[in-house]
């Protein structure tokens, strides 16, 4: 994508008007819209994900579902999550929502990660994972409110849906996006899809009969690159496990900026807190201390010493007068 | 009964190091650690600092490029951190045992305590007279690593085991719990580091070569210094304040 930019030419010598192709590149935020309402659960989307990424194999587990497995894992980012829900008045409603890297604006996986530039969030708003730089520590795997980054524990690095980021940098749209036969899935802009998202609701809302139908685009991440249009956004849950209100866990606000800043500065202050003992009050010898060239002539007040007028020998005892023994003295 | 079982393992392994090793007291010199002490010393020190190093590369995003290489890379110092942990706590468990004993909190400790500020600000040159082996001091500084040490070990299988086992949550407290021992732990380990050897001038000689001088002993170990000599220890620093005066 860099190249693409840095590459594209903005003037051209004898030629009027802008270069040829100019704004045609996507800078701006990207969006992956998913409209559960129209999904047919035909899988198209995980197969593509697995083809476009060259990934191995993986072996299921059969639950008595439709479901390909029941999670997604470090080599299957893109998985339909089948639910049946009974409403209050007894029907049936099969859900399918294809479950992914959300690509929060304010990601926590990203928040958590201490290893430099294993996590990018790019400025169309894709988060990748570098695993070149990953150190595998799993910290962002307990960061993210979507219980997305999996651990491969063979090459100890972890991975998750790229919104096809290498696609998206050449102007393509995401391989699931390519696959889908029904339009559920749409790509584009993150202001187009909010505008067709919403539009759709209300469609939902007006014809339809899904009084609570609305769009998935929780805040309390700054939003997300991914949107749903879902039938009842008032319970997100029943779609299989999608989080009404996802947060960061609130403990890492406090490892971030409190408990790192602390132990930092509480190195730095412990090491200079020790030094300034050492500097000020001194250190504490073994007694009695060998005697000094002489004894002090004036104390730290600037006063003549009690034994400075008597000091004409050696004899007036340690660096301070009569230390040593008032200390013998207080110990008898 | 158990107690026993303790005594006969740290003494087989005291005699055993001793026959590896061996401590000179000079005259003048009190025999203070015995040669299995100071391996375990050194080598829980070698495994804290491993451990601190490699946590402090994982743990400040600031410090991830100087440290990590020093270890082999971000991934290689990710897999070492808990193996360096349990080098630590395996070690320090022998130590544990070692020290029990000696690290048993008493009346005078208490009375220490209460009396530190005179220490701290140099006022009193000597300890108090009921000051042990080990003072008060050193038994908290002892008692806050087990104590650190327990949260380390508890965090650090959560966190090692994983979200998929534990769960996110417990790993993400874990992660705070890990790092407030770490502070804990820095913060004792300064002291001590100080104390032994700028702040009081002659105690790093017990953890190299096993002995003290017997004007050490008498100043920060009075009543050590009268359970293994028999002698007054004020008594005895007065004589050698007068020993002084009259060779000048």
């Amino acid at each position: 994508m860099a190249d693409r930019k840095t590459l594209q030419a903005n003037e051209i010598s004898g030629h009027t008007g802008e270069g040829p192709g100019y704004g045609m590149q996507r800078n701006y935020e990207v969006c992956k819209l998913i409209d559960t309402t129209t999904c047919i659960g035909c899988k198209a989307c995980e197969v593509a994900c697995v083809e476009w990424n060259d990934m191995p194999f993986q072996p299921t587990t059969f639950d008595n579902t439709y479901q390909t497995m029941p999670k997604t894992h470090w080599n299957f980012w893109n998985l339909i999550k089948f639910n049946e829900h009974q409403n209050p008045d007894g029907t049936i409603q099969w859900l399918m929502r294809k479950d992914q890297c959300m690509h929060c604006s304010d990601p926590g996986c990203l928040a958590a990660c201490p290893s430099d530039g294993a996590i990018v969030k790019y400025s169309n708003g894709i988060v990748d994972f570098n695993q070149e730089n990953c150190i595998g520590c799993e910290y962002c795997v307990s960061g993210c409110p979507f219980d997305i980054p999996r651990f491969n524990p063979m090459t100890k690095k972890v991975y998750k849906c790229t919104l096809c980021s290498d696609r998206v940098g050449q102007g393509l749209e995401p391989a699931c996006i390519k696959a889908c036969p029904t339009g559920c899935l749409k790509f584009g802009s993150k202001e187009d899809m909010k505008f067709i998202a919403n539009e759709r609701a209300t469609q939902l809302k007006e014809n339809f009969g899904f009084q609570n139908a609305g769009v998935y685009d929780p805040s309390s991440v700054g939003g997300t690159h991914v949107i749903y249009v879902l039938h009842d956004a008032t319970d997100p849950e029943r779609y299989g496990g999608l989080p009404k209100n996802p947060t960061i866990p609130w403990s890492y606000t406090v490892w971030k900026w409190l408990f790192k800043p602390v132990l930092g500065t509480f190195a730095v202050f412990g090491f200079l807190g020790v030094l300034a003992h050492y500097v000020t009050v001194g250190p504490r010898a073994a007694q009695p201390e060998p005697p000094k060239a002489g004894p002090p002539l004036k104390d730290s007040l600037g006063n003549p010493s009690a034994g400075g007028p008597s000091a004409g020998g050696p004899s007036a005892g340690g660096p301070s007068a009569g230390g040593p023994s008032a200390g013998g003295s207080q110990n008898g | 009964m158990a107690s026993g079982a303790i005594d006969r393992f740290d003494n087989e392994a005291r005699q055993k190091f001793e026959s590896i090793g061996h401590t000179t007291v000079y005259r003048g010199e009190l025999f203070r650690h015995p040669v299995y002490t100071r391996v375990l010393h050194w080598t829980v020190a070698l495994f804290f600092f491993l451990a601190l190093l490699s946590g402090f590369a994982l743990y400040l995003p600031a410090l991830f490029h100087w440290l990590t290489p020093m270890f082999g890379g971000g991934p290689l110092t990710r897999i070492l951190h808990p193996y360096f942990g349990v080098g630590f706590v395996v070690v320090f468990s022998l130590q544990i045992l070692n020290w029990l004993h000696l690290m048993l909190w008493t009346p005078a400790d208490s009375r220490w305590m209460r009396n530190i500020g005179k220490l701290f600000s140099g006022e009193e040159k000597v300890d108090p007279p009921d000051t042990g082996f080990f003072n008060a001091g050193q038994k908290a500084e002892f008692w806050v690593i087990v104590l650190a040490g327990i949260f380390f070990v508890i965090t650090g299988i959560v966190m090692w085991a994983g979200a998929q086992t534990f769960g996110g949550s417990a790993v993400a407290i874990s992660y705070l719990l890990h790092d407030l021992s770490a502070i804990v732990i820095v913060g004792t380990i300064t002291i001590h580091i100080y104390l032994s050897t700028i702040g009081e001038p002659g105690t790093l000689h017990g953890m190299i070569r096993g002995a003290v001088t017997e004007a050490w002993a008498w100043t920060f170990h009075p009543a050590w210094y009268k359970q293994v000599t028999g002698r007054d220890p004020v008594k005895a620093c007065e004589e050698a304040q007068r020993e002084i005066e009259s060779s000048r």
